[in-house]
């Protein structure tokens, strides 16, 4: 176990170093960041001196050998856009985006499931048909219609919930949306458009595996045995469905944490996502850079957690696992 | 009894309550981009300006109306044509409480003029800087600069102990570097930073030791950026904000119809534009041939003619905007009103310039385009295609956003590598020299840096090197419409219009508030209700 763990993270250093490889490559292709710094009224002596000062004037191996460097080193430059060291600017967002991920993904889930499982169990029930083709909204309009779809009928019209921002954050060691009803307003709208698309996904995921398992011959078995609808659909049937749910859900909370990049800017949230996006906009580079490996970082765990949860989850790996050692 | 003495009491403390918020006046305002720092030298770009000027000032105040006004300077005089003397105001404090004298305009000097800094221009005139006694400078030009008290606003004044205790005498840019004057501030203006929290909110209080008579009433300002235009006209719409620009132009309609918002419109200092290379001799979409097009100025007249401005200006613009015959705008100092006229929109005196110059059936032009700078940059493009390919030009849009056109037809990498460009331009010392230098000159010092088509004439070029260092009025004046005029006869530039302000407003909360041509928000005027 502790040596899989090893390897899997040598494995991802692997990741990151091609992953800032290519970004670099890539960076030559979005624009001159000097011009955005220094305004028009700049001669050229003045933009060449800061080009220089920056090392734009450098082929880009060699920047990205020179951000590698300073990266092993812990320093991950500055933003040209904020003008302060790139780990501050991205150290105070981080929590602000895993906060909206984290309240989405537990949204999707606690919502998901039981109406994954509802609308598998009654079948042919009006309500689950209703779901059903409510969902498939969730999964075919675009986050950002949904996103203003919202601001327009809860702020504007109900002037209920603010549109934009985090509001008033409470530190509990970081600022937290979690700790007060003023951060709850803030959070539950762009919660609710980064969750619909996951949301939608687990419930029919759930629905799916949960008609596959109770066709099952141990499903039969359990019925036959006398058990309660309860213990069967719930502690047979679901059980069995929750290997793929877990796998899904795990690989989508990277696709929660990207496609958080549109809800956050919809709704000014001051996360990682609008970061990136803002760092795009004006060729912030060292922003850039330091983001597109903190994703390849997160990814690379995620996908480590969710092996490890299959571990735990499915026994038949552990028995292989001790059989090999005979 | 009892009960009606405490239920007074009690109505008391709520009337009490209740005045002390309403005196309490809050103004939140919102654009598209957070501030870009709060180093007072660098990032030269508008709205970081705008917020700077309300935390330091000037030697010279520049108001609303573009007028200039004593700031921290009380009077100046001329004292030969290359000395000028500025009296400083006295008894004016920092926000930390340290007094300014005239030690803190000489180090201010040093640290403008470094290299690092995006602000030299406004001091590039400048010779030396002395102190004649602690509340009297003395500022020696190179040459005779009648600009000079033009940029004199946006040359902010820092503190020399600040500076020093805090180690941030040095203007810090690129990695790794301590950037103490970029996230503190300590300026002598009339709000003081609370915080500032990148792309969230910057706070500001009134500085209550200004040394002026505050025109505003407010208790708080914050700035909250906010990067969608829906975001933001919603945010507008359910009064979380006061007020918020630019109002996209599609719903300038909605905001009005709102009974408690309004659309302020105006006219802004920024003149859109079309350019031609004019420098190579064989077109970059034409090679092989050996021919540039655009050398010859029938051709240049041939594009202006067949462009319909009005049509732009009715359904791109939707009204907002006021199509633009010179290089600037009424309200730049020079500007001569009689000349601003343009050529007929004329199609069919179009082909036929085209026909006389040798090309009858037209010829192959890509026109590069910005797609998130100015407004509708990319429909007014769109909308310019058409009507160039009726008069027979195989034309070609290239609209992308604005870090990659800027890199394409600016100076650095592969200079200029376009044919045919849009550019938009407000001068940054308001003045008509400044145009003349950056776009329709080429030889000298630091000129046409963004003369991407390389426009030259010798005339202008020679107007251009007087007007710069002409003091007397009438005849620099008559200058710049000289130069302006050749400019416009020749088709430098394909001038299109300045675009119109549009500025979102709470009616129930904002009283008034002034609307800047360079469209900004300076705190010192607002007042709220």
């Amino acid at each position: 176990m502790i040596a899989f763990i090893i390897r899997r993270l040598l494995q991802s250093l692997l990741v990151m170093g091609t992953v800032a490889f290519i970004a670099f490559s890539l960076f030559n292709f979005v624009g001159d960041p000097v011009n955005n710094m220094v305004g028009q009224e700049a001669t050229e002596a003045e933009r060449e001196y800061i080009r220089q000062l920056l090392g734009l004037d450098q082929p880009f191996y060699i920047q990205f050998m020179r951000f590698v460097g300073n990266v092993l080193q812990g320093d991950f430059g500055q933003s040209y856009r904020l003008g302060q060291p790139v780990l501050n600017v991205l150290g105070d967002r981080v929590p602000a985006t895993l906060e909206l991920v984290f309240v989405a993904a537990v949204m999707a889930l606690v919502i998901g499931v039981p109406m994954g499982v509802y609308t598998g169990l009654k079948r042919y029930a009006i309500s689950s048909k209703l779901m059903l083709t409510i969902s498939l909204i969730g999964v075919s309009l675009p986050t950002f219609v949904i996103g203003i779809m919202l601001i327009l009928v809860f702020s504007v019209w109900l002037n209920w919930l603010p549109s934009f921002g985090r509001g008033q954050t409470v530190n509990v060691g970081w600022d937290s949306n979690l700790f007060s009803l003023e951060g709850w307003k803030s959070m539950i709208m762009p919660a609710i458009t980064l969750c619909l698309f996951q949301l939608t996904l687990v419930m029919r995921l759930v629905r799916a595996e949960m008609l596959e398992v109770l066709r099952t011959d141990y499903v039969k078995f359990a019925r036959a045995r006398g058990l309660s609808n309860r213990a069967v659909h719930f502690g047979h049937a679901l059980k069995n469905t929750l290997m793929p749910v877990i796998t899904i859900t795990g690989l989508q909370v990277g696709g929660l944490i990207a496609f958080a990049i549109i809800t956050e800017t919809v709704f000014q949230w001051p996360g990682m996502g609008l970061l990136f996006l803002q760092a795009i906009q004006f060729v912030d580079i060292p922003v850039m850079a330091t983001y597109l490996l903190l994703v390849a970082l997160v990814f690379v765990i995620i996908n480590l957690i969710v092996d490890m949860t299959y571990y735990f989850v499915d026994p038949r790996l552990r028995t292989e696992g001790k059989g090999g050692g005979h | 009894m009892g009960a009606n003495c405490f239920g007074a009491a009690f109505i008391a403390a709520v009337l009490a309550v209740g005045t002390g918020v309403a005196d309490a006046k809050t103004f939140r305002y919102s654009t598209t981009g957070d501030i870009l720092g709060l180093d007072p030298y660098t990032n030269n770009e508008g709205p970081t300006n705008t917020m700077k000027s309300n935390i330091y000032e000037g030697l010279i105040h520049r108001s609303y109306d573009l007028s200039l006004s004593p700031g921290l300077a009380t009077e100046w005089t001329q004292v030969d044509p290359l000395t000028w003397e500025f009296t400083l105001r006295q008894g004016v404090k920092f926000h930390n409480g340290n007094d300014f004298t005239a030690d803190d305009v000489l180090v201010s000097y040093e640290r403008i003029k470094q290299p690092a800094s995006n602000m030299t221009f406004v001091v590039a005139s400048i010779d030396k800087v002395e102190k004649v006694d602690d509340y009297k400078v003395r500022i020696v030009t190179k040459y005779p600069d009648p600009t000079l008290l033009l940029n004199m606003p946006n040359f902010w004044i820092m503190d020399k102990e600040w500076l020093e205790a805090n180690n941030a005498m040095d203007i810090a840019e690129g990695a790794s570097v301590s950037t103490y004057a970029n996230l503190n501030t300590n300026g002598t203006g009339p709000f003081k930073v609370v915080e500032w929290q990148p792309d969230t909110q910057v706070v500001l209080e009134p500085n209550a030791d200004w040394w002026g008579e505050p025109q505003h009433n407010l208790t708080q300002a914050i700035f909250k950026p906010i990067g969608n235009d829906a975001t933001r006209v919603a945010a507008l719409l359910s009064g979380e904000i006061d007020l918020m620009y630019p109002v996209p132009l599609q719903d300038i309609p909605r905001v009005n119809d709102d009974p408690t918002s309004t659309v302020m419109e105006g006219p802004e200092l920024r003149t859109i534009f079309l350019g031609f290379d004019q420098h190579r001799d064989e077109l970059m979409d034409m090679p092989g041939s050996g021919k540039n097009p655009f050398k010859d100025v029938r051709v240049r007249k041939a594009f202006y003619q067949a462009i319909d401005i009005n049509l732009i200006q009715k359904r791109v613009m939707r009204g907002a905007s006021r199509p633009a015959g010179l290089m600037i705008a009424p309200g730049i100092n020079g500007y001569p009103k009689d000349l601003d006229v343009r050529f007929p929109y004329d199609p069919e005196a179009s082909k036929q310039l085209l026909a006389e110059a040798g090309y009858p059936d037209g010829f192959p032009v890509t026109l590069d385009c910005p797609n998130d700078r100015y407004v509708n940059d990319e429909e007014i493009c769109k909308a310019v295609v058409p009507m160039l390919k009726r008069v027979g030009i195989d034309i070609k849009l290239n609209a992308q956003t604005k870090s990659l056109h800027f890199q394409k037809i600016g100076r650095s990498g592969t200079p200029w590598e376009t044919s045919f460009f849009m550019l938009g331009w407000t001068p940054g010392s308001y003045d008509a020299h400044n145009p003349l230098m950056q776009l329709m000159t080429v030889d000298g010092e630091g000129q046409g840096t963004w003369n991407s088509g390389r426009f030259s004439h010798p005339r202008v070029e020679e107007l251009t090197d007087m007007i710069a260092g002409e003091t007397d009025v009438d005849k620099r004046n008559a200058m710049i419409a000289e130069a302006m005029e050749i400019h416009r006869d020749q088709v430098g530039h394909i001038t299109l219009h300045q675009q119109a302000l549009a500025w979102g407003v709470r009616s129930d909360t904002v009283a008034d508030v002034k609307q800047r041509p360079q469209n900004d928000v300076d705190l010192r005027y607002v007042t709220m209700k």
